[in-house]
């Protein structure tokens, strides 16, 4: 009845730098989410070493990867994750909570956070108010309030329809134009599409690394497919 | 994270089911304001019982005869209480202040045309000694009125109110059965006494008097008395007294040495004393089933703690992700469960004084709350928070970010 050893990830390494708009793509089982977990220090690695922003944060307590987490990475979930019968500005102040940032700027980063996904109108919506792709555009902001060097999302457009899906790439398109690096996970090429490289995963091994071909772009504000041939 | 951001994160978190929190907090609500009001109901009575024991006017024994010893050698005169051992207790058993004999009788009063049924006291002047009273107006008995039996009466505040309402009756002459009597005083109103007899409703006339004119002499004890009243100085102890009273008593009656005393002395303090004893354990008894009530709340805390650490596994999951460390998840849920104690604790002190006030107001019964036992019980309701909230705090705090996370 002994457990079976498996590895979810085995021999895998990737540098991302700066500004890259990565998607992770692999079949179920694969190791995607795992290799995610592992980046935004949510999960610690049995063997082997992940840096972030120069630090070895494989080696850190769990106080230091709280740190970690807070102030350099910005986590969107597949089921958003917000806080039920909690205003819009309430869920993206959260993280705000927990830093060293002055209270007195809590307000105008929470404010120009929602607006910059398009919601500053619905602030003090809860998120039963709102539909999936604003929820979803909550969560982002969500992200964004601490400044992060990067914004790690697990599917996050796996519980939104085609049209919203749309919306919401469209939206890290422009967060990564401004210069803010985004991993993300997906099973739809369509939705790998939008971003600049892709790792495709195995059964754990990573078996693809290549920059995207016939990159998507979206035109934020009229929501109009522009194809970018590169 | 400081004080106030944890607290303001509880009491969101708290707010955002109020109708769970509040039935959480039922118990301590509960058991907070039942501690109160027991302890405050005890303090009433031991409040009361104090009130009693000052109008008594301190240490005083109250002597009965009559118990005479059935086939002894003596004669039933012999054993009868009189007045003159009044004066014997005076002279030889050191600590007594001040000893009064009593002759009671009853007797219609009639004023014009109102009349009046009152008990009568035949007595000397330290009946305001050892009673404690005090006149409202008039005077009391001269020596020449107590040595001939003159027809003079003090009455109380009832008699004065019921004969001469507003009047001043001080020189009136008021029929007392059969003779006239003056009125040369009236006594402070006193209201019941400790077993609840009006003590208002009484008219005090000289020994002598009483004795001749109302009871009537008796052929076989002329001097007998209905009780005599002792008041010992502060300085001793009135369990000496009271032995010293006995010694003197059976010495003076003749009391063969095998032979019960015949006569009883009781300690009016001492009775007073041990009703408010038995009135305190049971108090104390009901307050420590309150207490139990407080635990039962604590549980009751912890248990809800529990099933919200549980439900609230993703959201945990969430803050830990964005940055919350175990400390800030532990701090929250112990927060929390302090608040809901706190809160509840508070209201349950807002009921104790809401239901001790209509008691005094409908019931007319005194209570006492000070402010220690609001203090305590605030402050153990806190303690029952930190508690019984710490283990499922520290379950919640244990959790890794992407468990909690992925929690259904
Ligand atoms: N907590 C866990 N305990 C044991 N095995 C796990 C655990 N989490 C993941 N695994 C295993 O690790 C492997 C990789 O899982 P992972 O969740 O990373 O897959 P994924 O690529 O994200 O799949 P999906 O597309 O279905 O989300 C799978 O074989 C999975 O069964
Ligand atoms: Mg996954």
């Amino acid at each position: 009845m002994g457990e079976q050893t498996l590895w979810a990830l085995d021999g895998i390494d990737t540098i991302i730098e700066p500004g890259e708009f990565v998607a992770v793509m692999g079949p179920s089982g694969s190791g995607k989410s795992t290799y995610m977990n592992m980046i935004g220090c949510l999960d610690v690695v049995t063997e082997g070493q992940v840096y972030i922003d120069g630090s070895e944060v494989s080696s850190f307590q769990p106080d230091e990867l709280a740190t970690i987490r807070n102030e350099k990475i910005g986590f969107v979930f597949q089921q958003f994750n917000l806080l039920a019968r909690t205003t819009a500005e309430e869920n993206v102040k959260l993280p705000l909570l927990y830093s060293q940032i002055p209270e007195s700027e809590w307000s105008e980063r929470t404010l120009k956070c929602l607006e910059q996904v398009d919601l500053g109108p619905r602030a003090d919506h809860q998120p039963s108010q709102l539909s999936g792709g604003q929820q979803q555009r909550v969560a982002i902001a969500r992200a964004l309030v601490n400044d992060p060097v990067m914004i790690l999302a697990d599917e996050p457009t796996g519980a939104l329809d085609t049209h919203t899906t749309e919306e919401i790439m469209a939206l890290f398109q422009e967060l990564n134009e401004k210069g803010t690096t985004i991993i993300l996970v997906t099973h739809e090429p369509e939705v790998a599409a939008y971003a600049k490289r892709q790792l495709i995963f195995r059964d754990g091994h990573l078996v693809s690394d290549e920059l995207t071909a016939n990159r998507v772009s979206l035109d934020i504000d009229n929501s109009s497919l522009v194809s970018n041939e590169q | 994270m400081n004080i106030f951001k944890l607290f303001k994160i509880a009491l969101t978190a708290l707010t955002l089911n109020v109708m769970r929190s509040i039935l959480t907090m039922l118990g301590i609500i509960i058991g907070v304001s039942a501690v109160i009001i027991m302890v405050s109901i005890g303090a009433g009575a031991q409040q009361e019982v104090d009130a009693q024991l000052e109008a008594m006017g301190g240490n005083v024994l109250i002597i009965f005869g009559g118990w005479n010893n059935r086939g002894g050698g003596g004669t039933a005169a012999v054993a009868t209480l009189e007045d003159g051992h009044a004066n014997l207790m005076l002279e030889q058993v050191y600590g007594v202040e001040a000893a009064t004999p009593y002759v009671l009788g009853k007797s219609q009063l009639i004023y014009g045309n109102l009349n009046w049924s009152a008990d009568i006291m035949g007595t000397t002047n330290d009946f305001f000694v050892t009673k404690n009273w005090d006149l409202e107006s008039g005077r009391g008995f001269t020596a020449a009125e107590m040595n001939s039996g003159e027809k003079v009466v003090i009455i109380g505040s009832i008699i004065k109110d019921e004969l001469f309402g507003a009047s001043d009756p001080i020189g009136q002459s008021v029929r007392v059965g059969t003779f006239n009597a003056m009125i040369i005083g009236v006594l402070k109103a006193k209201g019941p006494d400790t077993r609840g007899d009006d003590q208002d409703d009484v008219a005090v006339m000289p020994l002598k008097t009483v004795r001749t004119k109302i009871t009537g002499i008796s052929k076989s004890s002329p001097n007998s008395v209905s009780y005599l009243e002792v008041k010992g100085s502060d300085t001793v102890s009135m369990a000496y007294v009271e032995e010293e009273i006995t010694s003197l008593l059976r010495q003076t009656m003749k009391v063969a040495d095998d032979k019960e005393d015949p006569f009883r002395i009781r300690d009016l303090a001492e009775t007073v004393e041990s009703r408010a004893e038995t009135q305190a354990i049971f108090n104390t008894l009901l307050a420590a089933v309150a207490s139990v009530s407080l635990v039962v709340g604590g549980i009751g805390i912890m248990n809800i703690m529990m099933v919200s650490v549980t439900e609230r596994t993703r959201e945990i999951g969430l803050r830990m992700a964005i940055g919350a460390k175990p400390d800030d998840i532990l701090n929250q849920f112990l927060v929390e469960a302090i608040t809901l104690c706190g809160v509840g604790g508070l209201i349950g002190i807002g009921i104790a004084f809401g239901v001790t006030y209509s008691m005094e107001t409908y019931f007319d019964m005194v209570t006492v709350i000070n402010p220690e036992i609001v203090f305590i019980s605030l402050g153990f309701s806190a303690l029952i928070g930190v508690f019984f909230g710490y283990y499922p705090a520290l379950k919640a705090s244990r959790l890794q970010p992407i468990d909690a996370l992925r929690y259904e």
